[in-house]
């Protein structure tokens, strides 16, 4: 490796403008060797863009960017062997078959007839496709096409893969299977970049998640940390006896955070109070214990990373409002 | 035993050649899987064949089949120079579709899938001149030098459409739908192949014209044909001007339809 610590990714400063449209306004992203990198963002935020630079297809007006250690403009002969791409655009030959469609990437790939064979076939039975192996891949169902696609990007066994908008209009079922074949990406050794417009798709996978809109990074952390980051956490509690619900409230109001007087009611029998960190359960279950109140629930939320998304991109929007009222 | 080693790159020359190959034979599977699309090149010709040696062959040549022996050719050459749009309108449909993102992300020489799609349309120039051919002679045309020489007429078919396929390769390059290549292409071919030696003798067409008309490459390849097939004299001279025009319709298309191709986001 040319990097001492061993980013797999590494983007600083990326610049793209089409025309009047600036897709990309300085953005960074790095990724450690074997791990998920989500890039979150509404449409029209500049994953797509980010992704074609990343892996070739485009280059950027300004920044830099390498693969492995890499560059993507002046290397990318080299970048192209280590990286595999599926996204609506880097498709496969619909007229051929699925299989078709493997082995030539294959021979294209160099693995030579035979290796590019064995590797097809490999392919097919791990996306369950050998049945279909054979048909023209415009006969396939939507989710069949999503895994050919896939499988046609880890032919050439990439150390690093990206993956645009995987799951975009698959139904739950094989949204979980998408999730698992990239555990098991990861698991071997690749690292992933992941775009998505779903927030527990990000949640699921990622080690670490950058955060888009407008062509700049609004916020890039792991999921944890963006979520403690936002919201404070949430401490819920369910008394055994309803009849404690009034002591129990008053309990609750000492360990919450901020001026509440009264706990929030969001399910019957249960109370719930925005605290600042870990410690206020602690102390909440020795205020209970210590008042002889049993309960049959007691947990502490994050904030979902929806609500973490929306008070990004709102706190954005609201600032840019107050500029242009100002202005 | 042999390991496989993976993304080892070869020599050069040798790698644009075999990805080149491999993409050709995606062409030939997806012709072979759509066979509707070779109508161009199979029916047509029969179709142009009789509709014009049996409406105008008496009014323009006493007979039809003295009308055939001169048109046979020039049906050819026509055929193949309409032939010539659809891989323009094929690769600007496998750049909507993304499939050629996709080669631009793998490890491969940039020009290998546009070789790879001129290379795989020789099979639409073979059938086209064996389709001809076989409408011609079942409606009494027969050739009046010697079989070498038809064969080489019918190489130097083949060899023109492949150069000229170019033009639409880059065309299909530039616009934004398939659509518009096909306009664009039957825009330039039309005028091409009328105002061309295809129908008449350039003798019969007003003076402003027989200057385009003498210089036009179909006008070459049709009267290079005419030599080759029907041993009509002084076919020398065309021969070397069709190939002149090959080389110069590589010379100028090639590099554009590559430089188009890069710049294609």
């Amino acid at each position: 490796m040319t990097n001492g610590n061993d980013l797999m990714v590494e983007a600083t400063g990326l610049v793209k403008t089409f025309g009047t449209t600036r897709a990309l306004q300085g953005v960074d992203i790095a990724i450690p060797r074997g791990t998920v990198h989500g890039v979150l963002g509404p449409n029209g935020a500049g994953k797509t863009t980010a992704v074609r630079i990343l892996s070739t297809l485009l280059k950027p007006d300004a920044g830099h960017a390498r693969i492995g250690g890499y560059d993507v403009v002046r290397n990318a002969e080299r970048v192209r062997a280590s990286i595999g791409l599926t996204g609506q655009y880097a498709s496969v030959d619909e007229d051929l078959t699925g299989r078709q469609n493997l082995v030539l990437f294959g021979t294209l790939l160099d693995l030579g007839r035979r290796g590019a064979r064995a590797r097809a076939a490999e392919l097919l039975a791990w996306f369950d496709l050998t049945e279909a192996a054979d048909r023209p891949a415009k006969t396939y169902s939507g989710g069949m096409r999503r895994r050919l696609d896939l499988a046609a990007s880890l032919v050439g066994r990439p150390d690093v893969i990206f993956l645009d908008e995987p799951t975009t209009g698959l139904d739950p079922a094989k949204r979980e299977d998408m999730w698992g074949v990239v555990r098991s990406l990861v698991r071997d050794g690749s690292t992933v970049l992941l775009t998505t417009q779903y927030l527990e798709e990000a949640e699921a996978l990622a080690d670490e998640i950058t955060v888009i809109d407008h062509g700049r990074v609004i916020a890039n952390d792991t999921p944890q940390r963006l979520k403690r980051r936002v919201g404070g956490q949430t401490l819920e509690v369910r008394p055994s006896d309803e009849a404690d619900l009034e002591r129990t409230a008053k309990i609750l109001t000492l360990v919450a955070s901020g001026n509440q007087a009264k706990p929030d009611r969001p399910r019957p029998g249960v109370l719930a109070v925005p605290v600042s960190g870990d410690a206020a359960m602690a102390e909440a279950v020795a205020r209970l214990t210590g008042e002889g109140i049993a309960v049959t629930e007691l947990s502490l939320h994050l904030p979902s990373l929806d609500e973490v998304f929306f008070s990004l991109t709102s706190a954005k929007v609201s600032a840019q409002t107050a500029q242009e009222v100002s202005a | 035993m042999s390991t496989i080693v993976l993304n080892r790159p070869a020599p050069k020359p040798f790698r644009l050649l075999r990805h080149s190959l491999e993409l050709t034979k995606r062409s030939l599977i997806k012709t072979w899987r759509t066979p509707e699309a070779l109508i161009d090149v199979t029916v047509q010709p029969g179709l142009f064949l009789i509709i014009f040696v049996y409406i105008f062959g008496g009014a323009v040549s006493g007979s039809t089949h003295s009308y055939l022996q001169f048109l046979m050719p020039g049906v050819l050459a026509q055929t193949i120079a309409m032939g010539a749009i659809s891989i323009g309108v094929n690769l600007n449909n496998d750049i909507e579709k993304g499939i050629f993102d996709r080669f631009r992300s793998l490890p491969i020489p940039r020009s290998a899938p546009l070789i790879g799609a001129v290379l795989g349309d020789v099979v639409r120039y073979v059938l086209v001149t064996i389709s001809t051919f076989a409408f011609a002679y079942a409606m009494g045309f027969r050739i009046g030098t010697d079989p070498l020489h038809a064969l080489a007429g019918c190489l130097l078919a083949v060899v023109f459409g492949l150069c000229l396929s170019w033009a639409p390769v880059f065309v299909g390059m530039m616009v934004r739908t398939s659509g518009a290549v096909q306009g664009i292409g039957f825009l330039v071919v039309m005028p091409l192949t009328f105002a061309s030696n295809v129908f008449v003798g350039v003798a019969t067409l007003p003076g402003w014209m027989q200057g385009f008309v003498r210089n036009n490459p179909l006008s070459h390849l049709v009267q290079a044909m005419r030599g080759l097939f029907l041993g009509t004299p002084g076919y020398a001279t065309h021969v070397w001007w069709t190939l002149g025009w090959c080389a110069a319709l590589v010379a100028v298309f090639m590099p554009l339809a590559l430089a188009a191709y890069r710049r294609k986001v």
